[in-house]
């Protein structure tokens, strides 16, 4: 699946990566108004596999993107919410619900922009509310994006899941900066954004191995998945998919068909029937 | 497709020299070794320390070594730079993005370039010069005092009996009429092996339709509106195409299947604009 963030505001883009063999995208985090993020630099590569951003939540607002997805037919599409109220997303899934499109996933872990995301993410009371609004107003599934903030990472998949969520996505990027040492300046416009890329990855593995061992609902694996190899790990840890993002500021969209030839032969050289078997298969060591 | 990571890496460079091209347009030249070996029709990210950063084409240097960047003011971050001195720093990372391709039978090509958007082209024209190629120049602007580049376009191309053509919309200085009308009446009566051309997109636009009409190979440096340069923000796409990396360059054929080509880019939220 393609992660939120990630190239996700053009249905033409959604179309070109369906041809790649993807299995589904995340749109970019929507809200009720278009938000026009930070100024750049918003996204700065670190070297190594690794990425810092403080984009902003940059996106066209619910009505633009309602058009821009009109005419969606066959793509899998999650979109992704962001919001500060409950409010901003009733309002937003009762204009998205009659679209073509698989379900949400609802950010509660934007690390870099006030009254949003982690800060809603870290107070379990309003993740609560705001799962049980979404709830309210659809029937299809919901995915709840979790990070690492001030809470207990298990502990907040699980009040998501108690307020009815279907699936936990994890992780986010993490609370991070760059400073460089000529000018002795931030780099980033908002001095402060997220870490993503081979950095987190381990993290991410961590993440998802104590959600799926303590929780019943499905995981999707996020957090610096650059090859097959690490879908592969993602799902012994216990991911059911896996998200991939800033991997494409490196190797561009054919990534895709990359990692499924490598599960494919995987799965022929472990002589399994399918992938889902090894899904949490190192929860018995 | 797999991307070179050293060009990732942020340089801060000094600026050792700038040159007034118009009351508008500034020329900061710098010394950066991937720079100056960038590829016509790539670009940088240029930083702006604690204001902006923003994609702008590779401008050749005659020194080794050197590049430049050539800006107008108009926004926050191009005026920022603008108004930049010689001493002060910028950081930069990149070349990015594909590149001019000129075939190794093309003999002689035709160069149609608005604005700022000779940057590239000046770049290509001194890698075309070399190889010996006849290059017809046509440099457009509204007026006499927004002509700039001619003397450079000259000395780059003139010696091999390459012409310099400049149009201004009002009649002030050269042609009177736009470089669509010129390369018009040049298309009839020459024959080129390759169109190359960049600025505002409906320039280009007309510039690809013309050759398109006349089965003549062209090929157009976008720009748009981008965050990361490197295929993860989505903001600069036209269609399903990203012109950080799968341009800036895109040919006739492309073009010509691009529904927002001369019709609309996204802004900094991503909603659709249309041009006009």
């Amino acid at each position: 699946m393609l992660a939120s963030g990630i190239l996700g505001i053009s249905q033409s883009i959604f179309e070109r990566l369906y041809h790649e063999n993807i299995g589904a995208v995340v749109t970019k985090s929507i809200s009720v108004k278009p938000m026009k993020g930070y100024p750049n630099p918003t996204v700065i590569p670190l070297g190594g596999g690794s990425y810092l951003n403080a984009v902003g939540l940059s996106n066209p607002g619910v009505d633009a993107f309602s058009r821009e997805l009109s005419h969606n037919k066959i793509i899998p599409i999650f979109i992704s919410l962001v919001g500060s109220s409950e409010k901003d997303f009733s309002k937003m899934v009762k204009a998205f619900d009659a679209l073509n499109i698989l379900g949400y996933e609802i950010n509660l872990s934007c690390p870099h922009v006030s009254k949003m995301g982690m800060e809603v993410g870290d107070d379990p009371e309003a993740v609560n509310k705001i799962v049980k609004t979404v709830r309210m107003n659809t029937n299809k599934p919901i995915s709840v994006k979790v990070g690492v903030g001030s809470i207990d990472v298990v502990e907040l998949a699980r009040v998501a899941v108690d307020a009815g969520a279907d699936i936990i996505t994890a992780i986010n990027t993490l609370r991070a900066m760059s400073i460089d040492i000529e000018t002795m300046m931030p780099i980033l416009s908002n001095r402060i954004g997220g870490l993503s890329g081979n950095a987190i990855k381990p993290i991410g593995i961590r993440c998802v191995y104590e959600i799926s061992k303590k929780l019943e609902v499905p995981v999707i694996g996020c957090g610096g998945v650059s090859s097959w190899k690490d879908v592969v790990e993602y799902m012994i840890a216990g991911a059911s998919a896996v998200q991939i993002g800033s991997v494409l500021g490196s190797r561009g969209p054919g990534i895709f068909n990359q990692i499924t030839t490598g599960l494919k032969k995987y799965v022929e050289k472990k002589q399994l029937k399918n992938i889902g078997e090894i899904i949490g298969i190192s929860h018995k060591y | 497709m797999e991307f070179h990571t050293s060009i990732n890496k942020r340089r801060i460079v000094r600026i050792e020299e700038t040159v007034s091209e118009t009351p508008t347009v500034k020329t900061l030249v710098f010394k950066d070794d991937l720079s100056y070996t960038a590829k016509p029709g790539q670009f940088l990210m240029i930083w702006i320390p604690r204001i902006e950063e923003i994609p702008m084409s590779v401008m050749i240097n005659s020194k080794e070594g050197y590049a430049a960047v050539t800006i107008r003011k108009s926004g926050i971050g191009s005026t920022a730079l603008f108004e930049r001195k010689k001493g002060d720093f910028i950081g930069l990372r990149g070349p990015y993005g594909n590149e001019f391709n000129l075939r190794k039978n093309y003999k002689k090509i035709l160069i149609i370039g608005g604005g700022t958007g000779l940057v590239p082209l000046l770049r290509l024209a001194s890698y075309a010069s070399k190889k010996k190629l006849k290059i017809t120049t046509v440099l457009g602007a509204r007026t006499k005092k927004e002509v700039f580049f001619e003397n450079i376009a000259r000395k780059l191309t003139e010696p091999g009996d390459s012409p310099v053509k400049i149009c201004t919309d009002d009649g002030s200085y050269g042609i009177k009429g736009t470089t669509v009308d010129v390369m018009s009446n040049l298309v009839r009566n020459n024959t080129f092996d390759c169109v190359y051309t960049c600025g505002p997109e409906l320039m280009m636009k007309g510039v690809v339709e013309i050759a398109n009409k006349n089965s003549i190979p062209v090929q157009a440096s976008l720009e748009r509106y981008m965050k990361c340069g490197i295929g993860i923000c989505g903001s600069c796409c036209l269609d399903s195409s990203l012109v950080c990396q799968d341009g800036t360059v895109f040919n006739g054929k492309q073009l010509s299947k691009i529904l927002d080509f001369g019709i609309s880019y996204r802004d900094k939220d991503g909603q659709k604009i249309c041009y006009n």
